[in-house]
C-alpha cells in the first residue's frame, strides 16, 4: 500500500501508526515535498482482516516473539504459558546482563499497568516493552515509555 | 485527475505485507527442515477415531520404534489427542520459542487444549460482527505459528491431527513445504465412505500423497472372549484403498485396549515413509 500527494505527484511516507483501543487503527502519512500529513482510519472490521492475516501496516519494527498471534488474538487462559529465562533473564535488574543487553527495570506504576493485562498475553507484552526500552538504551520503564511503544508500536490493548 | 499507479511509484512500500507473508512462510520452512516425515490424519467425517488412531500411532512408534514423534493438534475447536496421549501444559517460552508438552513414550504435543480453559470454546478477541469473514485466517494463522513457533526439534515424523472435513488438509499442504502425504482414517460404513472419498478427492487435487488407509471400529472385540464380533456393517476401508490405489493399512476393532492393531499399522507406516 502506498500513499500518493497528488498536488505534488510525490509519494508519501508512513509515520506513525496507532490502535486506539478500540479496535479501529490509524495510520499516518506525510508528504516529503510539502509536509502534508493524511491518515487513514480503519474500522474494527477491516482493521480485524488485516490483523488476521499476521501483517502489520508499516511493517514490523521489532523481531515477533514465539506465538505473537496466537497470543495476541485468542482468548486463551492466563496460565498457559510460563515465560522461560531466556525471555526474561535480567528483566528486573535494570544493569547489563552478562549473556545479553542491558535489561530495563520496571517503575512501580509500569508494573501496576502490566499487571493488569490478560496474563496469556502479559509474558510476551512484557518482553516486547523490555525490548522497546533495550534497543532504545531507557533504563527504566515508565507508563509514559509505554504509552511511547504502544503508540511507535501499534500494541492495542497492550 | 491524472495519478499514477502503484507500480509507478519506485518508492518501497514500507509495510512490505507480501513479504511479511513470505517471512512467515520462511519460519514453517526453518522450524520444520528437521523434521523427517511430515503426515497429515485426516476423514471427511467427524467421529471415526482420527484421534484415536494419531494418539495411537504416536505411541507405538515413539514406544517400540524409539522414534522422535510430535503431535500437532489442528483439530482447534475440538482438541481431544493431548489427553490421549497424557500431556498437559503449561507451556514454557524462551526466545527460540514454545517447548511442546510432553505425552506418552515422550510424544512432543501441541494442541489448543493447553490454551483454553477447561470447557471453554475457541473465541478471538475484536469485534464479533461479522466473525465468519475472518476466522478463517486466524485458524490458519496459529497452526502456522504451531507449526513455526513450537521448538519442534528433530523428529522423524510429526503427525497432524486434523478436523473433519478437506479444507484443513488443504490449508495445511500449501503451508507445509515438506509434506509428505496423509493417512486416512474411515470407518466401515458406506455413508463414512462417500464422504471420507470427497476428502481424499480434494487432498489428492491439492497435490497431496495418500499414504493408506487405516478402517477404524471394524467390528467390536469382546473383551471377555477376544472374538471380534461385527459393529458396523460396510467394507469402506478395502473400497477406498482400492479406489485411489493407495493400500489399506489395517483395521481397528472397537476395543478397550486397542494397542496390537495400531502397532502393526504404525509398521506398515514407518515403512511407507521415505
Amino acid at each position: 500500500m502506498k500513499f500518493l500527494c497528488v498536488e505534488c505527484d510525490e509519494a508519501m511516507v508512513f509515520s506513525e501508526r496507532q490502535e486506539p483501543g478500540d479496535g479501529t487503527f490509524v495510520a499516518a502519512f506525510t508528504c516529503p515535498k510539502c509536509g502534508r500529513r493524511v491518515a487513514m482510519l480503519a474500522n474494527p472490521m477491516e482493521t480485524q482482516l488485516v490483523g488476521a492475516l499476521g501483517v502489520k501496516i508499516g511493517g514490523k519494527t521489532l523481531d515477533e516473539p514465539p506465538m505473537e498471534f496466537v497470543r495476541s488474538k485468542m482468548l486463551g487462559r492466563d496460565d498457559a504459558f510460563v515465560e522461560g529465562q531466556s525471555a526474561i533473564s535480567g528483566q528486573q535488574s535494570g544493569v547489563l546482563n552478562a549473556d545479553g543487553p542491558m535489561r530495563p527495570k520496571w517503575s512501580p506504576d509500569a508494573q501496576s499497568r502490566l499487571d493488569r493485562v490478560p496474563g496469556f498475553v502479559r509474558g510476551m507484552v512484557k518482553k516486547i516493552y523490555a525490548d522497546y526500552a533495550a534497543e532504545r538504551g531507557i533504563e527504566e520503564i515508565t507508563p509514559a515509555v509505554m504509552d511511547r511503544a504502544r503508540a511507535e508500536l501499534g500494541l492495542e490493548g497492550m | 485527475m491524472s495519478v499514477r499507479s502503484y507500480f509507478d511509484l519506485s518508492q518501497a512500500d514500507r509495510s512490505g505485507l507480501g513479504e511479511q507473508i513470505a517471512q512467515q512462510r520462511r519460519r514453517v520452512t526453518d522450524r520444520l527442515a528437521a523434521v523427517r516425515s511430515v503426515v497429515l490424519v485426516m476423514s471427511g467425517k467427524g467421529g471415526v477415531g482420527k484421534s484415536y488412531v494419531t494418539a495411537g500411532l504416536a505411541r507405538a512408534l515413539a514406544g517400540g520404534s524409539g522414534q522422535a514423534v510430535g503431535v500437532l493438534d489442528a483439530d482447534l475447536r475440538s482438541p481431544t489427542v493431548a489427553r490421549l496421549l497424557g500431556a498437559s501444559g503449561p507451556l514454557s517460552v524462551t526466545d527460540d520459542g514454545v517447548a511442546p508438552a510432553l505425552g506418552a513414550n515422550g510424544v512432543k504435543v501441541m494442541s489448543t487444549e493447553f490454551l483454553l480453559h477447561e470447557g471453554q470454546p475457541l473465541a478471538w478477541r475484536g469485534p464479533s460482527e461479522e466473525r465468519f469473514v475472518w476466522r478463517g485466517s486466524l485458524e490458519v494463522g496459529t497452526l502456522r505459528e504451531f507449526l513455526s513457533d513450537v521448538r519442534w526439534g528433530a523428529l522423524d515424523l510429526l503427525l497432524i491431527d486434523l478436523p473433519p472435513g478437506a479444507d484443513g488438509a488443504v490449508e495445511l499442504g500449501a503451508l507445509i513445504p515438506n509434506l509428505t502425504g496423509a493417512l486416512v482414517v474411515t470407518i466401515p460404513t458406506d455413508e463414512s465412505r462417500r464422504s471420507v472419498s470427497r476428502t481424499m478427492r480434494a487432498a489428492a487435487d491439492a497435490g497431496i500423497r495418500l499414504l493408506g488407509v487405516v478402517e477404524n471400529m471394524s467390528g467390536y472385540r469382546c473383551a471377555g472372549c477376544e472374538e471380534t464380533q461385527p459393529m458396523f456393517s460396510g467394507d469402506a476401508g478395502a473400497r477406498l484403498a482400492e479406489e485411489f490405489c493407495v493400500p489399506l493399512l489395517g483395521a481397528v476393532p472397537f476395543a478397550v485396549n486397542g494397542q496390537a492393531p495400531l502397532q502393526a499399522i504404525a509398521v506398515r507406516l514407518r515403512e511407507a515413509l521415505p
